[in-house]
């Protein structure tokens, strides 16, 4: 049987993939974020999964604004990086596992949520930054068959929080129902409180932020009563993508054990932030 | 001066990119998203005005682009990610057009960011 080994929440800012991209770690005004990456870079580093799931929103670059899927899965054995106008990020192109789309679609259709298929699909830096995260020098490919989740962040209404919480429990129902006995992880992917345009362009709220962090770990039922027009109030209209780490932590146990989280501001306009979870059952010591 | 986009809810300077302002900037939109290619990149700075009229921008639109006018290709309908794609083709910054929005130099706005950004502002 198939079992969540890890959740990891991780902004995905174009800016620091093209950071790592262009050997800029160590510039002081990113060392601070990078340095917050290394304590959950090691643990994931001993803890490899079989398969991985990143939850993230496209940027008009895989798909446009002709057709809009609330939520989709990809179902391709392959994946290429887009291009995203200024040629690809110098990182592998993704290996998909298609069994796996296949039957979660299936087991999430049946569970009520009706996903749209991918069975093309270029994954752009709301995808590949998050692995980047997870994973700085992946060499020739990434650590394992990765699985996109797209969800609609860009164009209101998007979902509603307590819908992807909803999502997210579903999601772990149905990889728990995988008949394989292979190990998955999780990216929740977005976030933190950022707003490109208006004149409130730059919007940071620290203080939502870490009430958002703290839930997410403790009481992530919490983060379900806030409203569409609540989280982009205090998030920022960018800062909605939140709701999409709600459907990782959907899918893993209520109890979790934080490995690590670290908060950074600003990676460009955003908030930036990182956040762990061990979904293994403690054993007694 | 910019002007303030109407938003949906009573979030003064925050729009939100729903349906009906998606409708009204799909043209526009799908101008930004072709500038992902090289090839038509170069046919969009041959003639500017004339690859407005094939993606059958409003006349407004057209203006806006034009005159790189970014507070009002939002407030046509642009999509901020979409609108990027003009400005990433000029070499400007997300932090350039966070200036913009907010009335700020690039280097204000960026230095804003690094003091912790900003808040209702």
């Amino acid at each position: 049987m198939a079992e969540v080994i890890w959740g990891l929440a991780t902004s995905h800012v174009p800016s620091i993939g093209a950071a790592m991209d262009r050997g800029k770690t160590e510039d002081p005004n990113w060392k601070g974020l990078f340095d917050g990456y290394a304590p959950a870079r090691a643990w994931l580093a001993e803890h490899r999964p079989d398969v991985a799931i990143v939850v993230y929103n496209d940027h008009a670059n895989g798909i446009d604004l002709d057709v809009i899927p609330t939520f989709g899965i990809g179902t391709a054995e392959r994946y290429e990086v887009a291009d995203e106008g200024f040629g690809k990020r110098p990182v592998p192109d993704v290996v998909g596992d298609p069994d796996l789309s296949l039957h979660l679609l299936e087991s999430l259709v049946d569970d009520g949520f009706d996903l749209t298929v991918f069975q093309e699909l270029d994954v752009d830096h709301g995808f590949t930054v998050p692995l980047s995260v997870w994973t700085p020098d992946p060499g020739e490919s990434w650590p394992c068959p990765v699985i996109p989740f797209l969800v609609n962040v860009i164009q209101y209404p998007q979902p509603t929080a307590a819908r992807c919480y909803a999502l997210g429990q579903a999601l772990g129902r149905a990889i728990a129902s995988y008949p394989k006995d292979v190990k998955v992880a999780i990216l929740g992917t977005g976030g933190m409180s950022h707003q490109l345009a208006g004149a409130r362009a730059g919007y940071i709220n620290p203080e939502f932020d870490h009430m958002f962090l703290e839930a997410i770990e403790k009481d992530p039922a919490k983060l379900t009563t806030l409203s569409r027009e609540d989280y982009i109030r205090e998030a920022g209209s960018e800062g909605i993508e939140m709701i999409m780490w709600l459907i990782m932590r959907g899918a893993l146990n209520d109890e979790v054990t934080k490995v690590h989280s670290h908060y950074f501001v600003p990676a460009s306009n955003t908030a930036a932030a990182i956040a762990l979870f061990d979904n293994r059952v403690p054993q007694p010591a | 001066m910019s002007t303030d986009t109407p938003s949906r809810f009573d979030l003064p300077g925050t729009p939100v990119f729903d349906g009906q302002t998606s409708r009204r900037g799909l043209r526009m939109n799908k101008l930004f998203m072709s500038l992902r290619s090289a090839e038509n990149r170069e046919r969009f700075l041959a003639d500017e005005a004339a690859y407005c009229d094939e993606f059958r921008l409003s006349p407004e639109q057209k203006q806006a682009v034009l005159d790189r006018d970014w507070q009002a290709m939002i407030d046509l309908g642009g999509s901020i990610f979409y609108v990027y794609k003009l400005a990433m083709m000029d070499g400007r910054s997300m932090q350039y057009l966070g200036g913009v929005f907010s009335g700020m130099t690039e280097e204000e706005f960026v230095a804003a960011m690094r003091a912790g950004g900003r808040r209702n502002g």
